[in-house]
């Protein structure tokens, strides 16, 4: 086994028998990132520098015998999180020399451990997207097929990991954005209930559905992540006070574990070949001694326009404050107030960045917000009932991440309605704040993988671990070959 | 010419007195170089987030109850949006339909007669920066000190009709916001600003008249010559058959009157909607009593004890009760020396001429209650003279001796042995022997020039009837 192909756990050990130290863990994926990165394109700034020093300090850690989970383990994290000193552009021409003066909290907790972060990686322009191509700076390829996109927006982190070009990454998840380009890239991605993980520096997209996650091998590398990253924090008002132990039911059996098909998400619009690979995946779980039963989600149909309705509302009103005044890209064509942030803001943003922008401010408007806003606000209640009544009888659900395996670039991101559509078996989940994790469940004709995903109830993370981590165990995975 | 009825509702901006800013640990207080009260959370930096600051619920509910208002139990935190260099978020964060505080009202006095505004409501929300223009570069600086800052917003229903009561109104609200001790309601410093509505209606319309903003008034004088002027530029134009047009208006202090800033189809549109990074409030039935037991007895209550219990005339209790401090001071002085009525006179005639002539402020008087107290005591039962009372008080003002060591040290203490008197009405008497001569002689005037030179060897310490007493005797006993 090569040495990038071994799980956190697997280096973990590794470091603490002094079999390897993680300065040469780390120059070994930097050589990686220097080999590889120019096809794949994954990273916007890698901090060779920084990286070492943390790595001679993670050594000096581990000589002391004072390691913990991810001591000296070489991560990527998304450039919407914010690190203190490092240039964080979301992917944005408008953030291009934004140098954030605090930490996100989450990178805050892996720099405690001394994880070793090796760098930002790109992603959809302000986590709007799902493709990774309408990042200002890199438009990242999927290490399975080069002409193909690696989903989106967390596409740098997952095209990352399957390259191997880090152990893992840190990565945030709106609407789909860190399982569906998990399921595209063929690595285990996970977005925590919502509140598990702070969202202090993570540039806000939709406050109310962000949360930061892993992207990693394996579903037990992200709850070591997690139980890293996780926690109460002061800073963010909407962190939960609750604790939760990632790792608690890793191994526990599957026998007799109640496991929700939900019907509507194996219907017309999901490619045959997925449908194929998650019932075939359910099946492993009923040989395993679950139990299967079929529900139902009638809200599904409304769940894409509910989404983009409040999480573009959100938007618009996060992503105001670019205005040229304070920090991030200024035009320099203006006379005036009015147009300076008029200028700014027209050659700052990105197209999609601008169509959410818009299609927020009106869902908002007066006249517009009971027609819009409000039916979205009422759909998403529907939605969070419908799951309730689904977790009262089911432990857990179990869907394809995505409708497709990853598409070739340039096939849909021109149409946005498809885009939109395309992450109809995310969204709900980010609209009733609960736990998914996809994992790699087959591979099409092309060989490109195949995601499957895992909800459970909302602080039950440590069951979606569980029941993806079975599954893990007895499948085979297929590397990407550079 | 025709009849119109003004009907004028407020919007006061109070600033909250907490420590900290209502989502960030920086300070809140006035003042400090620019730029140097701000963080990445209250400078709106990407990725912070706002964290709401209990105090500053705790306050605004305070606030609330002092101004007789029901409290919500829940309470939601929205957003404001609208874009202006000074909000760097480009959203306020405010409170829309759900607000802490509902339904209060408080009482005005406007001459003999009394009125009660209501409050329909009170928010809170935090505090944009400043720009100051600099004529040099021809440029708008911005300064974030203020951005976050908390702030209430208190809502009057429109049931004030003159400048006088809405200026009325504004000095009750800050009276009772510094007796809850929720702000400290200087308008010199911003820390109370008021939005004003104004229209106008015939006493037979029943229905409200075309309305005027006049946005962000900073002094009481400026709120009355606003109203006043606003009353009079829409009486003309409805007299001239001109129609009012809804519109938001700024009033100009140096010119004296209110010109357009913005009509109504130019109004914002500020999509209000649920503040995602802050979480609903919950306010218990606990919470509030508790926090109405921190609420000290408040003016209108106050007054009403003075008048009726302490038998104070009603212009000496409305003047005691205009300060909590100054009714804190007068409260513990009587419950020193219980002469409610002396020791009322003595802070009103003498001890408020310096506040008001501003050699004094009250919230900074340089002895105790208890010490005042005693030189009224010792006024009052003649140990010293009235005069030498008000020259103690002067020296008091200065330093930190009692009223009684000044007194002995100035030797103004009253004399009662009749020795000294004796002594110095001799004196004189022999002195001015032709004033004494004229006097037996039948001029009685002089009794008068004697009596005073008396007096001033004296030097006060003595009791003026006794001096006239010993005279008399003494100028009896020369016939």
């Amino acid at each position: 086994m090569e040495l990038c192909d071994k799980s956190i756990l697997m280096l973990r050990q590794m470091l603490d028998q002094k079999e390897i130290s993680s300065v040469e863990l780390t120059t070994y994926y930097l050589d990686r990132i220097k080999e590889f990165d120019h096809q794949i394109e994954s990273y916007i700034t890698v901090c060779e520098e920084e990286a070492l020093k943390r790595a001679a300090l993670a050594d000096q850690r581990i000589a002391k015998g004072e390691s913990k989970s991810l001591t000296g383990i070489p991560i990527s994290i998304k450039d919407n999180l914010c690190l203190e000193g490092v240039r964080t552009t979301c992917g944005s021409k408008m953030l291009e020399n934004f140098i954030p003066p605090y930490h996100a909290t989450a990178a805050q907790k892996l720099l405690a451990e001394d994880a070793v972060i090796l760098g930002k990686v790109s992603m959809d322009e302000f986590a709007m997207g799902g493709s990774t191509q309408t990042s200002y700076y890199k438009k990242t390829k999927n290490p399975y097929d080069m002409t193909r996109v690696p989903g989106g927006s967390s596409g740098g982190s997952a095209a990352s990991v399957a390259a191997k070009l880090a152990a893992a990454s840190l990565g945030s998840d709106t609407g789909g954005s860190i399982r569906q380009p998990a399921s595209f890239c063929g690595v285990t991605g996970m977005k925590p209930t919502y509140g598990a993980v702070s969202r202090y520096g993570l540039v806000a997209f939709a406050s109310s559905f962000d949360q930061i996650g892993p992207l990693a091998h394996s579903a037990k590398d992200c709850a070591s992540i997690l139980n890293t990253i996780a926690g109460h924090d002061i800073h963010d008002g909407t962190s939960a006070k609750h604790k939760i132990d990632f790792e608690a039911k890793l191994g526990n059996p599957i026998k007799g574990l109640k496991l929700a098909l939900p019907k509507e998400f194996f219907g017309d619009g999901i490619d045959s070949q997925v449908k194929e690979a998650v019932l075939k995946a359910a099946a492993e779980y009923e040989k395993m001694g679950a139990e299967l039963i079929e529900v139902s989600m009638p809200s599904l149909k409304y769940a894409i326009a509910a989404y983009y309705l409040i999480a573009s509302a959100e938007a618009s009103s996060n992503l105001a404050r670019y205005d040229g005044i304070k920090f991030g890209y200024c035009t320099p064509h203006a006379k005036t107030y009015e147009e300076r942030i008029t200028r700014t803001r027209k050659e700052g943003f990105g197209e999609e960045v601008k169509r959410r922008i818009l299609l927020g401010t009106y869902a908002l408007s007066s006249g517009y917000y009971d027609a819009y806003y409000k039916k979205a606000l009422y759909i998403q209640d529907k939605i969070k009932a419908e799951y309730r009544s689904i977790f009262e009888s089911c432990d857990a659900m179990i869907t394809p991440t995505a409708p497709t395996p990853a598409y070739k670039i340039g096939e849909i991101e021109g149409d946005p309605v498809k885009m939109y559509l395309a992450d109809i078996c995310t969204v709900t989940v980010n609209i009733a704040g609960l736990p998914a994790i996809s994992t790699t469940c087959g591979y099409d004709n092309d060989g490109m993988p195949i995601g499957m995903s895992v909800v459970g109830k909302a602080f039950d993370d440590a069951a979606v671990i569980q029941v993806a981590d079975a599954f893990e165990t007895n499948f085979k995975t297929q590397n990407p070959r550079l | 010419m025709a009849n119109y009825i003004p009907v004028i509702g407020l919007e006061i901006h109070a600033q909250l007195l907490t420590n900290t800013k209502i989502f960030c640990s920086c300070a809140a207080d006035f003042g400090g170089e620019q730029n140097t009260r701000c963080c990445p959370v209250c400078t709106g930096l990407p990725g912070t987030l706002p964290v709401l600051n209990r105090q500053v619920v705790n306050y605004a509910i305070k606030g609330g109850l002092a101004l007789g208002c029901d409290i919500n139990r829940y309470s939601k935190i929205d957003r404001k949006n609208y874009f202006y260099p000074d909000l760097p978020k480009a959203y306020q964060i405010s409170q829309f339909d759900l607000p802490l505080c509902i339904d209060g009202k408080v009482k005005i006095d406007i001459g003999e007669e009394e009125k009660t505004i209501r409050i329909h409501r009170i928010h809170i929300e935090e505090d944009a920066g400043k720009l100051v223009h600099d004529n040099i570069d021809n440029a708008s600086l911005a300064d974030y000190n203020r951005c976050g800052v908390p702030l209430i917003e208190i809502v009057s229903e429109p049931d004030m009709s003159s400048a006088e009561e809405a200026k009325a109104y504004v000095e009750k609200v800050a009276g009772l916001l510094q007796y809850a001790g929720v702000s400290l309601c200087r308008m010199e410093e911003g820390s109370l600003r008021a939005d004003v509505n104004i229209s106008l209606k015939t006493p037979e319309a029943t229905r409200l008249g075309t309305k005027v903003e006049i946005k962000n008034l900073n002094s009481l004088k400026s709120i009355v010559r606003a109203v006043e002027y606003e009353i009079e530029r829409q009486t003309k134009m409805l007299v001239n058959g001109e129609e009012i047009i809804q519109e938001t208006r700024r009033f100009n202090d140096n010119r004296g009157v209110t010109t357009s800033m913005r009509s109504k189809e130019d109004a914002h549109d500020y999509r209000y909607f649920k503040e995602p990074d802050v979480i609903p409030v919950s306010i218990t039935d606990e919470d509030i009593e508790s926090i109405r037991e921190e609420l000290p007895m408040l003016i209108d209550e106050r007054f009403a004890l003075y008048v009726k219990e302490y038998s104070l005339n009603r212009a000496d209790a409305k003047i005691l009760v205009a300060s909590k401090e100054i009714s804190d001071f007068y409260n513990e002085a009587i419950s020193v020396y219980p002469n409610y009525k002396a020791v009322a006179n003595f802070i009103v005639v003498e001890l408020l001429r310096y506040v008001n002539e501003g050699e004094l402020d009250s919230r900074n008087i340089p002895f105790t209650a208890r010490a005042f107290a005693e030189l009224v005591k010792m006024a009052e039962e003649e140990v010293v003279n009235k005069n030498n009372a008000k020259a103690i008080l002067k020296i008091m003002l200065e330093g930190r001796m009692s009223a009684m060591e000044i007194a002995k040290a100035e030797g103004f203490l009253m004399n009662d042995s009749t020795d000294e008197i004796e002594e110095v009405v001799n004196q004189v008497t022999s002195e001015f022997t032709s004033e004494v001569e004229g006097y037996l002689a039948g001029k009685e005037k002089l009794f008068a020039f004697l009596m005073g030179q008396c007096s001033k060897r004296l030097a006060g310490r003595a009791n003026p009837k006794k001096i006239k007493e010993i005279l008399e005797l003494k100028l009896a006993a020369l016939k």
